[in-house]
């Protein structure tokens, strides 16, 4: 599949701020399942940064803008060619050891809630690809697909109690969970294009990738939509949690209010 | 002092110093030294405490002396480990070799709090992440030295050992015409050089460092500042650096100026708020990514900690055998982890002679000395032991050498650590000396400063 | 130099000079309260206008209310909620310097850590046991040895000339406030008035200035208000003139143009407020108003101050 891409992040500020730090991950990676062909960020204003590729695969990209500045904007467009591999990452290439991905953070620890829901996923199997799929069931039956209850501070926890999120939540839950069981397990944010019989998903998404020790290899789920990525999914990058993973990290200096703008487009291109 | 009933020799000379001396007279070198430091300004805030903000650590002028063939030894051995922790440091943070080989296991490097995988992938110029490896050591005899931990991220106190010479020259000229002591002012020099052996590649020009302080209200700011002031390089806050392209940058009043090496006596955790923590208001937004696209060096660089937790220590030996295919010289505190089932009930059945600390731990903080702990207090160290044992380790109360001191009676001995300052860039570098703590408290183990320890001039022979 | 260490030692500066001001609106306080009031409510008027010359009459009135003169005392002198009482000016220069110790001599940390090290002594005895006059001559004893540590010590460098510009700044604003408190006394048809009560006010103005004598070997004569006009404002020889305090920080200014190969825009203000003061005359001045003229030269450096704040001391430098 061949998917265009155009994500504009638009920040505001009530007053002028004196200057913008940002660090970017916001180019896709190549590896089996998807090909940038064509791939373009820019930043008004933006002075390009350092880049590199970190351990975890990913390219960051750091920018600056010097103020006074009171209006930025971030814009990706790209095309890029996409495979579904159910799911599984292969041919990326990276360095992070998979237990480090057992580390809890706030947004991801396991109450009793979580370690007893992936605890009950757990039973009846041994096999860690089997127990995935079935918390990704579990996950998704557990927390109801509702936008407006929570917030990006929403912690797997606490969007388990309430029984509703977005993806994020979805995607921290998984993650709790597995690493409950002993599962690495980390953060993806990325794109999907969303079919016209789905559900009203955003484009800008995000699930859980899990490390699969008999397949040496790390397996997307995708909870809210209780299916493994597939070829109408993009990977930007991947963290201990959403914040981690944030595609846009950033921060201004000065004391001007922040208002953020953001809208994604994916569209197929016609072969 | 003592072997054998006999004075050690390199302590001879000091006999006929101190017999020499009055109690009026050391009275009034004390009250001296004490106007000193008060005046330079060397003065420690103890955390968590109130009252005088600027307490003095208590200086005892006695100065601890090892010969040039003791110090030889040491400083083979101190260098030895801290080239052993750096190439650990390169190999975990890249294809972790040693853990494939088995030789550590892979939970206690890759689920360590130290852990950054920010950094994961990256090599540092030259391959040093610990630039400054501050080696803590005792002494049980005369030939037998144990090394009680590692200090990979920013040792302090340095200018304690510096400051602690000029003083005992200022007093006591005399002693240093007649006994050969070797000088340690050289190490803001070497540092220097250290550091700016380091530079990025991008670096096209001799380097300019700085030091990254928490601010005037940390404790160690006296050293941060003397250390800058030492060096002849700037002092800055995490406000005075900003990330402008693919470099960092210092606000001077001439405008802005490209940092290339920062020596940083700021935790990991507070460095960038764009990497860790997203509150700090003591880093630089966007350093760590000027860092890892090679626009900047940081030391300690970020991570360094991996190898200086409690429960690494133990493998350092193993280190210095995978790495330098060396055996090692200087011996490790034999040490159980309380996160195994079978060492936690050697441990928990031997409270009483141990001593007891928590993996993260540093300071003399949560820390049990089994010996001088009531029932009460051994008991309540047990359940917090049960309740978290991989937060634990347990060490024998070993038979610390002591040095002696001066004490309301007159000298008697107290127990002492040191800790030397080996320097890691372009070169493997140690200066004679290092910093000798004293535990004032007659029979005390502890020599924290931030728990009544004092400090003392820690001397090395010529001859 | 960091902006942050020459922001330090502009400060520094800043609050050596204020303490002394305050330390000699103290010593004028205590005389007038020494003579017969003359007038409605006599000495509470002079404290009200020295409290008021000083920017401190807000926040006296809201915590004691009423000026009651051992109030007075305590709040210009001990007390941190006051942030311009000596008290606080002197451990804010010490907090200052001890941030940028560094970029100090030891003659210089000396002076201002001995002041800071005898204030906690001060602020320790029992308050029965001091005397104001002492305690206003031991500010200025220290203000001066920290200022003559400063000139004989310190290396010639930027930082010097932060620490100049500082001083200067300060002792502008504070000698213009001095004067337009009073400004109605030397309004110059008074002069025709000329009675014994007036000219105590001048006199008491001298005073706080600490130049009475040094008006009177340069005057001689009746003291009028143009006379004291010319002295304070277009005199070179007095030593908190506005033109002594433009003049200097010119001369500050021009060198870190100058050392810097950089003109700034704090260096073409401070050159157009002196060559203000050298056009004129006290005819100029009292054509103008006192009251205006002063109000726009306050308003002058104040714009002076946040261009040196901005040119050099903010870190936004480009």
């Amino acid at each position: 599949m061949i998917l265009t891409v155009t994500h504009r992040t638009l920040y505001r500020y009530d007053a002028p701020v004196r200057g913008v730090v940002q660090s970017h991950r916001l180019t896709p990676a190549a590896f089996e399942g998807q090909r940038p062909r064509d791939w373009r960020v820019t930043v008004t204003g933006g002075v390009t940064g350092g880049g590199f590729r970190d351990g975890a695969g990913d390219w960051v990209q750091g920018y600056t803008v010097q103020g006074p500045v009171s209006e930025i904007e971030v814009l990706v467009e790209g095309v890029i060619e996409t495979a579904d591999t159910a799911g599984v990452l292969r041919g990326h290439r990276e360095a992070v050891a998979p237990p480090v991905y057992l580390r809890k953070t706030a947004a991801t620890r396991a109450d009793n809630a979580l370690r007893a829901l992936a605890e009950k996923a757990q039973t009846g199997t041994q096999d860690p690809l089997d127990q995935a799929h079935r918390l990704m069931a579990a996950v998704a039956d557990a927390i109801d697909y509702r936008p407006g209850q929570t917030d990006a501070g929403t912690s797997a926890a606490e969007a388990l109690a309430r029984g509703a999120g977005v993806c994020q939540d979805h995607a921290h839950a998984m993650i709790a969970c597995a690493r409950s069981l002993g599962l690495p397990a980390r953060y993806v944010s990325g794109y999907l294009m969303a079919g016209e019989d789905e559900g009203p998903h955003e484009a800008a998404h995000a699930w859980a990738e899990i490390w699969i020790e008999g397949l040496s290899a790390w397996v997307g789920f995708d909870a809210a939509n209780r299916c493994c990525p597939n070829a109408q999914y993009i990977r930007l990058g991947s963290g201990f949690d959403a914040r981690d993973a944030a595609p846009i990290r950033g921060t201004a200096r000065g004391t001007g209010e922040e208002r953020l703008d953001v809208t994604v487009a994916i569209a197929a291109v016609q072969q | 002092m003592y072997e054998d009933g006999q004075v050690r020799p390199p302590y001879a000379r000091l006999e006929h110093w101190t017999r020499a001396m009055p109690a009026e007279l050391r009275h009034l070198k004390q009250a001296e030294a004490e106007a000193l430091f008060r005046r330079i300004g060397i003065t420690f805030a103890v955390y968590g405490e109130g009252g005088d903000p600027d307490r003095l650590i208590p200086f005892d002028m006695f100065p601890r002396v090892f010969t040039q063939a003791e110090w030889l030894r040491l400083e083979r051995g101190i260098k030895q480990r801290a080239r052993a922790l750096n190439a650990f440091l390169v190999d975990v943070y890249g294809r972790g070799e040693i853990v494939r080989a088995g030789r550590i296991p892979a939970h206690l490097v890759y689920r360590n709090a130290a852990y950054e995988k920010a950094v994961v992938g990256f090599v540092p110029p030259r391959g040093v992440y610990s630039h400054i490896v501050g080696v803590d050591l005792v002494r049980t005899g005369p030939d037998q030295f144990y090394v009680l931990e590692d200090n990979c991220r920013t040792p302090s106190g340095v200018s304690y050992m510096l400051e602690n010479r000029e003083i005992m020259m200022r007093m006591f000229p005399a002693l240093f015409r007649e006994n050969p002591i070797l000088p340690v002012d050289r190490y803001p020099e070497l540092l220097r050089r250290t550091l700016a052996s380091v530079a990025p590649a991008k670096c096209d020009r001799d380097p300019t460092v700085a030091i990254l302080t928490p601010g005037h209200y940390n404790s160690a700011y006296y050293e941060h500042s003397f250390l800058a002031d030492m060096m002849g390089v700037e002092l800055v806050e995490g406000q005075d650096l900003f990330v402008e392209g693919e470099f960092v940058w210092m606000r001077t009043t001439e405008g802005p100026r490209k940092v290339d090496v920062i020596y940083r006596r700021i935790d990991d955790a507070f460095l960038d708020p764009l990497c860790f923590r997203p509150d700090s208001a003591l880093g630089v937004p966007g350093l760590m990514d000027v860092y890892r696209s090679g626009g900047v060096t940081i030391a300690s660089a970020p991570g360094a900690g991996v190898a200086d937790d409690k429960a690494i220590y133990t493998y350092v030996p193993e280190m210095v055998r995978f790495y330098l295919g060396e055996a090692p010289i200087l011996e490790n505190v034999p040490t159980w982890q309380c996160a195994r089932a079978d060492e936690l009930k050697h441990v928990l059945e031997n409270l009483h002679e141990l001593v007891v600390k928590e993996v993260h731990g540093s300071g003399g903080y949560g820390m049990l000395v089994g010996p001088c702990s009531t029932k009460a207090q051994i008991a309540a160290f047990r359940a917090k032991i049960e309740a978290n044992p991989g937060n634990y380790i347990a060490q024998p109360t070993l038979a610390l050498s002591t040095c002696p001191t001066f004490v309301e009676e007159g000298i008697a001995p107290r127990h002492v650590d040191l800790r030397p300052y080996c320097l890691m860039g372009e070169r493997v570098e140690l200066v004679p000396g290092g910093l000798t703590r004293v535990a004032l408290t007659e029979g005390s183990l502890v020599v924290n400063s931030s728990q009544g320890g004092g400090v003392k001039d820690t001397w090395v022979l010529a001859e | 130099m960091l902006s942050r260490t020459a922001d330090n030692l502009y400060w520094i500066a800043r609050y050596i000079e204020r303490a002394e001001t305050m330390a000699r609106l103290l010593q004028v306080g205590e005389r007038i309260s020494l003579v017969p009031h003359v007038g409605g409510g006599g000495f509470r008027n002079e404290w009200d206008s020295l409290l008021q010359a000083s920017g401190t009459a807000d926040g006296f009135a809201r915590k004691y209310g009423e000026a009651v003169q051992r109030n007075i005392e305590s709040y210009v002198f001990f007390d941190h909620d006051n942030p311009s009482s000596i008290a606080s000016c002197v451990a804010q220069a010490r907090e200052n310097a001890r941030i940028v110790r560094t970029a100090l001599t030891a003659q210089v940390w000396d002076a201002l850590n001995t002041a800071f090290q005898e204030l906690r002594q001060l602020e320790r005895t029992e308050r029965s046991e001091l005397d104001i006059l002492a305690l206003a001559e031991w500010t200025t004893n220290k203000t001066a040895m920290i200022k003559g540590a400063i000139d004989t010590t310190l290396l010639r460098n930027d930082g010097w000339d932060f620490l100049h510009l500082g001083y200067n700044l300060e002792r502008a604003d504070n000698t213009a406030r001095l004067m337009d408190v009073k400004y109605y006394v030397l309004l110059p048809q008074l002069d025709l008035v000329g009675t014994g009560y007036d000219n105590y006010q001048w006199i008491t103005l001298l005073r706080a200035l600490s130049v009475l004598r040094a008006f009177r070997w340069a005057y001689g004569g009746e003291v009028t208000a143009r006379k004291i006009a010319d002295f304070l404002i277009l005199n070179g020889q007095c030593p908190r003139s506005l033109i002594t305090c433009a003049c200097s920080m010119v001369t500050h200014l021009d060198r870190l143009a100058e050392g810097y190969a950089r003109p700034t825009g704090a260096q073409a203000l401070a050159r157009r407020i002196h060559a203000d003061l050298a056009g004129m005359t006290p005819d100029t001045i009292f054509d103008e108003g006192l009251h205006e003229f002063l109000g726009r030269f306050v308003r002058d450096v104040a714009a002076l101050a946040r261009l040196v704040h901005e040119d050099y001391l903010s870190g936004d430098v480009r």
